[in-house]
């Protein structure tokens, strides 16, 4: 029985006190066992039970449909057809839990391996097929072969900007040189942002091995792994997997008895949000500042130490081995027109099912969130979801139904980032979340340009001033003119896209806005200079317990008459409230 | 170590690394290896993933059962870790979420020893390229 908190919220406890109290009747109770389980991320169509060994998927099921489940299927072996699921493109119920195409909504490639090997043993990754791209590739295969395999399969780049992998590698390729490099974006900076994290720590060789095939297609004998000092158990993994791979001679000299030699080492970064960006992060590994420089000359072209040098993101290499084993048509069928494949995302904030998941592109904002993560926590109300972190949008209701792909979340004035997938309820202040990301870009900026300097700044302040209550109606245009301002005229990736999410909370919740700046207002209540506490004099029994719990000194009044608080004197702390045992006291 | 030398010897690697593997997962023999993994990825190990992996070597050690304790990567399950995958000899990997040490001590007297099932299983809810 399904105990996610979707099927809670339905009766499952019910249902299972119902289901055992019928095999107690039946005395059935030792061979049949009721066991609760986590959410299936079916909670549409929840409660829903799974009934093992034969794998019968029971939906929408009534506590009092536990006894004809027992008489039925249990005991007369007769599966109750109407309970089972039915799918909707075909009208008929399924009977096996196996053939609901439900299941395929997640599907791992990058997360292949992930909780399934352990990262720690070479073996484990070889005896799935480890390494035997990298075997096809050096072997069977000229470099051009392999960068047509990648460009035909579709794959863009994880890391943000979803540029074509199999072009950037056949730049990389063209470009005449002495010595090349390939580079692994292992940075992820992206508050909340995890993907890239899990699969170094889960599955590090597949990255290692991508690597070395790109060396191979690229003519570079040598791959560098930038990653922030702050994933310690990232970076032990990949230390111990470098070694294996060295010690089985699957990095190094002459690798499987052929010309070609790749070895890798790691770089560490301080954890600065800017050195994710390319240029940056190339800068900081010649341990120069880490500071973004424009584009061209591009790194495929000029890069670390001034030589080419081809960078990917994490998730892109981990990908890189399956399309080579399964072929490029194989890959090409996933997803949808212009984004092949999958997207790893970080699910966080309101949603019951926090977790990492794994998607085809092409599924809807609706299926992650209600399916996969299993609805808004404590039955709330949806409000919006941000993806690509800082530097993407917040989406709405009205985008739920829209299948996920770089364009479609471009076009919605978002991105698709790294995969950070933020989802907000009823409680969330729109602009409240807008400084947030606007503090964080302000912190994050490495000041080379004005636009991102100065402008975020002043962008900040004004969000500043509409959260206390101190904007005004101009200060909208002036968020608008100046974010895409800075939009146009930033010297890198960051702020470029740094206003987005005061511009999509612009277009999407111009309300809540107005409510701050007309009403004084903060409709989420979360803006603590726009509450004030008010106590009902109707509910206030004049038990003087506010009073004496307030640190301000606040709350006046004599005993069993209503109490008052003086505005100007109140800090906002919220003990009052919580003290009050008559709920007399209310936040506005 | 001897070196992989060439795409064969690596196929041929793959091939007896696989079926010693399989000799652990697929095997019914009733006196076979039981197989416990524990996500241990940062989120796992923020909430105690390797205070329940070492417990569970020492009560496994305790109560005297025979089994093969590993570590892996992300399952994705955040919400519900720490998470353990057991699997018992010729059965299908079950996953079990919010393991305490308490329960661990119930999964091996239950679980492992008896085949009785436990709350918080955690269903799988994908699917998985497959290997060749
Ligand atoms: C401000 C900023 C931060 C970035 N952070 C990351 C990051 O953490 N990880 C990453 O892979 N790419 C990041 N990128 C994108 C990289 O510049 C680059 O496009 C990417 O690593 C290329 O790899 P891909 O083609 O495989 O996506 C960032 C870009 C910008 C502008
Ligand atoms: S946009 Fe910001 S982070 Fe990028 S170069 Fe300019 S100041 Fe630096
Ligand atoms: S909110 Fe805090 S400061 Fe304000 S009246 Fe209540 S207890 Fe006093």
């Amino acid at each position: 029985m399904c105990c996610g908190t979707g099927c809670r919220a339905s009766q499952s406890e019910q249902i299972i006190a119902n289901l055992q109290e019928i095999l107690l009747q039946k005395e059935l109770q030792e061979e049949v066992q009721v066991v609760r389980t986590g959410c299936f991320g079916f909670c549409e169509k929840g409660p829903v039970i799974k009934i093992v060994p034969d794998n019968t998927f029971y939906t929408e099921v009534k506590p009092e449909d536990a006894e004809l489940i027992v008489q039925e299927h249990l005991i007369k072996g007769r599966k109750v057809d109407r309970l089972l699921y039915l799918n909707p493109e075909t009208q008929e119920h399924e009977p096996d839990s196996k053939h609901i195409t439900f299941y395929k909504k997640q599907y791992r490639i990058a997360l292949r391996n992930c909780g399934f090997i352990n990262p720690e043993n070479i073996d484990e990754y070889i005896a799935r097929d480890g390494y035997l791209a990298l075997g096809k590739a050096i072997t069977e295969m000229t470099p051009e072969g392999v960068i047509q395999e990648i460009t035909a399969s579709g794959l863009r780049g994880r890391g943000g900007g979803g540029f074509p992998t199999g072009v950037k590698w056949n730049f990389t390729c063209k470009v005449e040189a002495t010595q090349k490099y390939v580079v692994c974006n292992a940075d992820e900076g992206d508050p909340g942002a995890f993907m890239d994290r899990s699969i170094l720590e889960g599955d590090p060789h597949s990255v290692l091995e991508a690597m070395a095939i790109n060396g191979y297609c690229t003519g570079a004998s040598k791959g560098l792994i930038y990653i922030r000092a702050e994933y310690p158990l990232a970076i032990e993994r990949l230390k111990i997997a470098i070694a294996q791979a060295e010690e089985y001679g699957l990095l190094g000299e002459h690798i499987l008895g052929t010309d070609f030699s790749f070895d890798i080492e790691l770089r560490y970064g301080a954890g600065a949000f800017v050195c994710g960006e390319e240029t940056a992060l190339i800068h900081s590994m010649e341990g120069l500042r880490g500071e973004a420089t424009l584009k061209p000359p591009f790194p495929s072209e000029r890069g670390y130490n001034g030589f080419p040098t081809n960078v990917n993101n994490v998730e892109t290499y981990a990908n890189i081995p399956v399309i080579l084993l399964k072929g490029a048509d194989w890959f090409q069928q996933i997803g949808t027109e212009k984004s092949k494949g999958t997207k790893v995302f970080a699910l966080a904030g309101k949603v019951n099912n926090v977790g990492l998941i794994e998607v085809p592109m092409g599924t809807t904002l609706r299926e992650v969130i209600f399916g996969i993560g299993g609805g808004i926590k404590d039955g709330k109300r949806f409000k919006a979801v941000q993806t690509g972190g800082p530097s993407g949008g917040c989406l709405t209701d009205k985008h739920l139904d829209r299948p996920i792909d770089y364009d479609n979340l471009i076009q919605a004035g978002s991105m698709m980032g790294s995969g950070g997938m933020i989802v907000m309820d009823e409680d969330d202040c729109m602009v409240a979340m807008a400084k947030f990301y606007l503090d964080f870009t302000v912190e994050e900026s490495c000041g080379k340009c004005s636009p991102c300097r100065i402008g975020n700044k002043r962008l900040y302040e004004i969000l500043d001033r509409i959260t206390k209550g101190r904007g005004t109606l101009d200060d909208l245009d002036n968020l608008r003119n100046l974010g895409s301002v800075i939009k146009d005229t930033a010297l890198c990736g960051l702020g470029q896209t740094s206003p987005n999410p005061v511009l999509s909370t612009l277009d999407n919740f111009m309300e809540e806005y107005e409510a701050h700046i007309i009403d004084h207002k903060c409709p989420a209540g979360q803006c603590k200079a726009l509450l004030s506490y008010v106590i009902d004099p109707y509910k206030c029994t004049g038990c003087t317990l506010c009073a004496r719990n307030c640190p301000a000194n606040a709350i006046t009044g004599e005993r069993k008459i209503p109490h008052v608080i003086d505005t100007k004197l109140c800090i906002k702390c919220g003990v009052c409230m919580e003290k009050c045992r008559f709920g007399a006291i209310t936040v506005q | 170590m001897n070196k992989v030398k060439s795409l064969d010897d690596l196929r041929k690697m793959r091939e007896s690394v696989r079926a010693s593997l399989d000799l652990r997962e697929k095997s019914d023999h009733p006196d076979q290896m039981v197989q416990v993994k524990v996500s241990m990825a940062t989120c796992g190990i923020a909430t105690g993933a390797k205070e329940i992996m070492n417990y569970f070597i020492e009560a496994l050690n305790r109560k005297k059962v025979d089994a093969l304790v590993t570590q892996t990567g992300c399952m994705g399950y955040c919400y519900a870790e720490p998470t353990v995958e057991i699997t018992l000899p010729g059965k299908d990997p079950l996953v079990f979420g919010y393991v305490t040490k308490a329960k661990v001590d119930e999964l091996i007297d239950k679980y492992i020893k008896e085949g009785i099932l436990l709350d918080d299983i955690l269903p799988i809810t994908y699917t998985v390229v497959k290997p060749e």
